[in-house]
């Protein structure tokens, strides 16, 4: 069964520019001093690789190169041994020390909010940063916990039942964001 | 990098893992390496599972390190010995760990001196069982902490090439270090005494060498095992003297070894016996590595098999 995309959300320009307004929200967001403080983590795997990209813009825009590492949460969870399997862990990687930091957590989809519960977890167990704020491109509604980004590409209302898949050209082949049933999955 | 997804509730042995299952454990490792470098040393994701250890034949090196492994996941620990539980007042295995299980219990870790008794018991048990060695047969963690720090240093795997020198035929290490070895595309050689050298070893690939020399010569990787004490009142060999002397690292035979290549040994070291004290501590030994790779090895394994129980 060849599986068509659902429905498309965004096509390559409008993930652009959705990634350009983040940027600058971003940028916006941390007057002088504290821009210099701030550090990118992307939240693996689709959240690092999103990070790339804001991280571009931003030092485009600004001048600014923010430091940047990528988090795997998969330690933090709080379905361990309610799925029948496990993927692979990716890497976590802060090359640098949070303490004092303004971190910007990177995700690609805002969804129940339990993996940035467990992102939070655990930013804090390395340590203690000024601020954590979170910037995620599409928001789609559907959250479970008390958890909301503070920069925000793109909101839709989406279905349950819909997943939203983001795709990357640098690791997909194409800049797409689109929703499909979860049983297609 | 593979989709492939972990379904294992419990690790019995390296010989019955794909070499992408192995692969997958080492990867999982990593990480579970970098969190024993942190501030916070302890991560939640054992939380609220609980895990005995249960050892029939006693240890303390690979009873300390799970044990260690399960405080970093933040499980609940029990430690039970064979002097202390009821086996020896003549109840059956099975019994005895249906009781363990009646308590709630998460995962066994067991070191059984029957091989065949973990399998029995994963096949039996809800529970997630992990062997800690059993007999002769197999001590996975120990050969997967031992791939671990051999892919640290070398960077690869296959074609790598591998000496296991010592008592193979009553060494559950060697065998879990074979298996895995072969999986992964290293040319292994065992060396030995004849009469602890399995020679049916060869039949799966096992290059067999009767002297010291043409084992270590090309080899990538020395690991040499304990010369167990215990058994020499069996007589396999003439005396621990000339054990030493004919299949030990020392002055004569270091000249064999590649200066690059790496010396392991499982412990505890018979110093004198099968290496000599320059060369256990030595820039070639990678012995304390092997040991601080061993709690990330067991957190992984801990963690995945934690991963895939069956819900109640």
């Amino acid at each position: 069964m060849e599986e068509k995309i659902e429905n498309r959300l965004m096509d390559a320009r409008a993930m652009e520019l959705a990634i350009e307004r983040l940027a600058s929200k971003i940028i916006e967001h941390f007057p002088g001093k504290e821009l210099k403080k701030m550090a990118f983590l992307g939240i693996q795997e689709r959240g690092t690789w999103l990070s790339e990209r804001l991280y571009k813009r931003v030092f485009a825009q600004s001048g600014n190169k923010p430091l940047i590492g990528t988090i795997d949460t998969s330690m933090y969870r709080d379905d361990i041994g309610l799925r029948k399997n496990l993927s692979r862990i990716l890497e976590t990687s802060i090359p640098f020390d949070v303490n004092d930091r303004n971190i910007v957590l990177i995700d690609d989809v805002l969804s129940s909010g339990r993996t940035i519960r467990a992102a939070l977890d655990a930013i804090t167990d390395y340590g203690r940063p000024k601020t954590i704020r979170l910037a995620v491109l599409v928001d789609r509604g559907s959250r479970e916990f008390p958890i909301a980004a503070d920069f925000i590409g793109m909101k839709y209302v989406v279905s349950e039942k819909e997943k939203v898949h983001v795709c990357f050209k640098e690791h997909d082949g194409e800049d797409i964001v689109y929703t499909k049933n979860r049983s297609e999955n | 990098m593979t989709d492939m997804k972990w379904t294992r509730k419990d690790l019995i042995g390296l010989e019955d893992l794909s070499a992408d299952e192995i692969l997958f454990i080492l990867d999982t490792a990593e990480e579970f390496k970098k969190v024993n470098e942190r501030r916070v040393k302890k991560v939640p994701v054992l939380r609220g599972k609980t895990v005995i250890n249960f050892f029939v034949e006693p240890s303390t090196r690979t009873r300390a390190s799970f044990e260690l492994a399960e405080q970093r996941l933040s499980a609940d620990i029990v430690n039970m010995s064979a002097s202390s539980s009821s086996l020896s007042k003549g109840e059956t295995l099975l019994d005895t760990a249906k009781n363990i299980e009646a308590l709630q219990v998460d995962i066994i870790v067991m070191r059984h001196a029957a091989s065949g008794a973990h399998q029995f018991l994963a096949k039996n048990l809800r529970c997630g069982v992990i062997n800690a060695g059993d007999g002769a047969h197999e001590h996975p963690t120990q050969g997967l902490l031992d791939i671990f720090t051999i892919r640290q240093k070398k960077k690869k795997i296959k074609g790598l090439n591998i000496s296991i020198i010592g008592d193979i035929l009553h060494s559950r290490v060697a065998r879990s270090n074979i298996y895995a070895l072969l999986k992964l595309g290293a040319n292994v050689t065992i060396a030995g005494p004849p009469t602890l050298l399995p020679k049916q070893f060869e039949q799966i690939g096992v290059r067999v060498c009767d002297n010291l020399k043409d084992a270590v010569e090309n080899a990538d990787v020395v690991n040499l095992l304990r010369i167990q004490h215990e058994r020499q009142r069996a007589s396999y060999f003439p005396s621990i003297g000339e054990y030493a002397s004919v299949y030990g690292i020392n002055r004569e035979s270091i000249k064999y070894v590649k200066r690059d290549a790496l010396i392991m040994h499982p412990g505890p070291i018979n110093r004198g016996v099968e290496l000599e004290s320059e060369f256990a501590d030595g820039d070639q030994s990678v012995i304390l590595e092997q040991v601080t790779n061993g709690l990330a090895v067991r957190m992984a394994v801990l963690y995945l098999v934690a991963g895939c129980l069956k819900t109640n």
